[in-house]
């Protein structure tokens, strides 16, 4: 694998070309950058298909073959005519091209008007006009959902869910963890025989029984029914107790002496010292949280308490004509995942790589 | 971009802002939670804190996950339509039954409810594809990325971005470039052929949903498998080079051997995941056309949850089922695991 490694030249060209060492270009590295270069085009590539498609115009939307770039025909002003008129590029039978606007469109013929010289409509050919094009980006995507929809309430849900619960998430877990690391005591190897037994236990196959204690518990369509069902991940204890057992007892011995509480102990000295695998827990509860849908989808059944996830879902559904509206309120679902990627990725890759969690 | 030390995760630090960020609610709960825990220690001592330390998270656990496990094999065992376990009347086996009841159990049509053969037929296919192909290309993948390219920080980081979106993202984006106008269909007929009306064809259907599923899970497993292939000492192969091995058998006889132990958590790790596909495909297709693309916790899903008459008792029994299947695979990947970390 470390025969690339083995060339001096690390530029670009020296890389592309780099080579066993008997001159000849390996097809190994040449199917590497095609790889990776394809690869990339496939992960990004709808993404920022999507990004690009959310600024379109609804016209511009249903356009076939779609354009790359936001593209809108540009409206004049003429005199005369309440409305803005659309304009296009005429050719006609004589060769000569002019800029028109169309007045209204009769079957294959459309009356066209010369802006600077009102008075006049022409009747042309539909096949003789193209429209006049510009530039054209629909921030009413964005701001209209906002007033008309149920967005922001949406959003603040989602908010709400994935901070209350990454909180209750790390402190409960945290404390468990706490208890299980640092202290020997009757039933310890119980609780963590239970502990991992219930690691693999997936919501999926507790869905109805998990629903009617919810139900029991008169949290149906409120956010703690999605709050709190899941804070106590197993994952979460495991991982934070693994960490807290590398912390020396030294420490929290000298702490006792001090006569600090146990509590104290808790937060002032392991707590901190756990902060790391605090973080990663953290991060991952967040993006649990943002991107659940299966149990949402079953405990939230008025619009009111939607979360992002399951808004998303039901605006595709209702609104299948107004992919304008789905496309642009997507972009704002991803926004966050995205600036938490650029900010955090090394750590969430190498907690993930490390953890075996998701 | 640095995704370059996956393999040593204690070289990671953090930054100030990440640390004041997860250090703020730590301290405002502990602050609030510190009066009654030095009261609780004053009574009972400290012997008796482990306790209380591990009591909230108990709590959550068996209200949640250990409660609802018992009262799921209670459900499935009773009939009727209420959700209050009083109300329901005791049926026996009669939900398995009626699940196991076929003609010919290889021909959904010929089963009572056949929607759930469906899904377990449609389910066993996507399975199959999906972990597949999946292992196959992040194996690929970890191998590329694992030689000593430039910028390979950003292909990493490339190749696991679609892990951090949400199932109804990745397939809303998905759902926008396959429509009978997207772009893939534009692209179709710029070359001249006809356009293909991807969730109207039953095949292209289930295609779309394993690809997908492979496009947005795929950096994931790649991860794993980058870092089973840093943790293979560099010395095997400079020794392998100097006796001039050809690549190819280094590959067979060097690097698979050694990945093999990651290789094999991640299938079970995928297996794991694939058997539960619900909600990237669920927003893709629907579960259409037809039922071609339904699986078997969308046939929980419709049976306890979306249907006119909701049938907890069906959609226990189901998860049941579906439960044994999983619990199979836990223990294969606890096997696995324990034989890993033996090696």
């Amino acid at each position: 694998m470390a025969d690339v490694a083995a060339t001096p030249n690390r530029t670009l060209g020296g890389i592309l070309t780099a080579t066993r060492g008997n001159g000849r270009l390996h097809w190994t590295d040449v199917f590497t950058y095609v790889y990776l270069v394809l690869g990339v085009a496939l992960m990004f590539g709808p993404v920022v298909w999507l990004v690009l498609s959310s600024f379109k115009t609804q016209a511009g939307l249903q356009e076939f073959p779609p354009t790359l770039l936001p593209l809108g025909q540009i409206e004049v002003q003429v005199e005369g005519y309440d409305q803005p008129l659309p304009l296009f590029e005429v050719t006609f039978d004589d060769g000569t091209v002019r800029e028109m606007a169309q007045v209204r469109r009769i079957g294959i013929v459309s009356q066209m008007v010369d802006p600077d010289e009102p008075g006049e409509t022409v009747q042309v050919p539909i096949d003789q006009r193209e429209p006049v094009r510009e530039m054209r980006i629909a921030w009413e995507n964005y701001t209209k959902p906002l007033e008309t929809f149920n967005f922001l309430t949406y959003l603040n849900n989602s908010v709400i869910v994935t901070a209350a619960a990454t909180l209750i998430t790390l402190l409960i877990n945290s404390m468990a963890a706490y208890g299980l690391a640092i202290y020997e005591f009757k039933g310890r190897n119980a609780v963590m025989l239970f502990v991992i037994g219930t690691l693999m236990i997936p919501i999926t196959i507790i869905l109805v029984p998990t629903y009617l204690v919810v139900t029991q518990l008169g949290m149906v369509n409120t956010l703690w029914a999605v709050i709190i069902p899941g804070c106590a991940t197993p994952t979460g204890v495991f991982l934070l107790r693994q960490y807290m057992l590398t912390i020396p007892r030294d420490l929290i011995e000298a702490a006792r002496m001090d006569k600090a509480s146990e509590w104290q102990i808790y937060w002032r000295i392991v707590l901190p010292l756990s902060l790391p695998a605090i973080a990663v827990l953290a991060i991952f509860s967040v993006m649990w949280r943002w991107n659940d849908f299966l149990w949402p989808l079953i405990v939230l059944n008025r619009s009111e308490v939607y979360t992002l996830q399951i808004g998303l879902n039901a605006f595709q559904g209702e609104l299948n004509v107004q992919w304008h509206f789905v496309l642009a309120m997507t972009v704002v679902a991803l926004i966050p995942v995205t600036i938490v990627f650029a900010f955090l990725q090394r750590f969430i890759t190498t907690g993930i790589a490390s953890s075996g969690m998701k | 971009m640095a995704l370059n030390d996956v393999a040593q995760p204690e070289t990671v630090t953090m930054t100030d802002r990440a640390k004041a960020l997860a250090a703020w609610p730590i301290k405002l709960v502990a602050t609030v939670l510190d009066v009654p825990f030095r009261f609780i220690q004053r009574i009972f001592g400290i012997g008796a804190m482990p306790y209380f330390f591990i009591l909230p998270n108990m709590i959550f656990f068996g209200t949640f996950v250990v409660l609802p496990l018992f009262i799921n094999f209670a459900f499935s065992v009773t009939g009727g339509t209420d959700l209050f376990l009083a109300d329901r009347p005791y049926v026996g086996a009669e939900q398995y039954e009626y699940l196991a009841a076929c003609a010919n159990h290889l021909d959904p049509t010929t089963c009572r409810e056949d929607r759930f053969w469906r899904g377990i037929y449609n389910t066993m296919v996507f399975v199959f594809f999906q972990v597949s192909l999946m292992v196959l290309f992040s194996l690929i993948t970890a191998l590329i990325l694992n030689r000593d390219i430039r910028y390979r920080g950003f292909y990493r980081a490339a190749f696991f971005f679609p892990v951090l979106l949400s199932p109804v993202v990745v397939a809303l984006i998905w759902k926008w470039i396959l429509l009978r106008d997207g772009v893939l269909n534009a692209g179709l007929v710029g070359l001249g052929l006809d356009r293909i009306l991807f969730f109207v064809d039953p095949q292209w259907s289930m295609f779309w949903a394993i690809f997908v599923s492979i496009w947005a899970n795929m950096g994931f497993y790649t991860l794993i498998l980058l870092a089973g292939l840093q943790a293979i000492p560099p010395d095997l192969y400079e020794a392998a080079e100097m006796d001039g091995t050809k690549p190819e058998r280094v590959f067979w006889r060097i690097t698979l051997p050694l990945l093999w132990p990651n290789m094999l958590v991640v299938i079970v790790l995928a297996l794991i995941k694939s058997v539960q596909v619900f909600d990237e495909v669920f927003v893709l297709t629907g579960g259409g056309p037809g039922t071609a693309t339904q699986f078997i916790v969308q046939y929980i899903y419709t049976t306890g949850f979306a249907s006119q008459v909701q049938n907890f008792g069906l959609a226990a029994a189901a998860s049941v089922v579906l439960g044994v299947v999983l619990f199979v695979l836990t223990l294969l990947q606890l096997a696995v695991v324990r034989n890993r970390d033996k090696a």
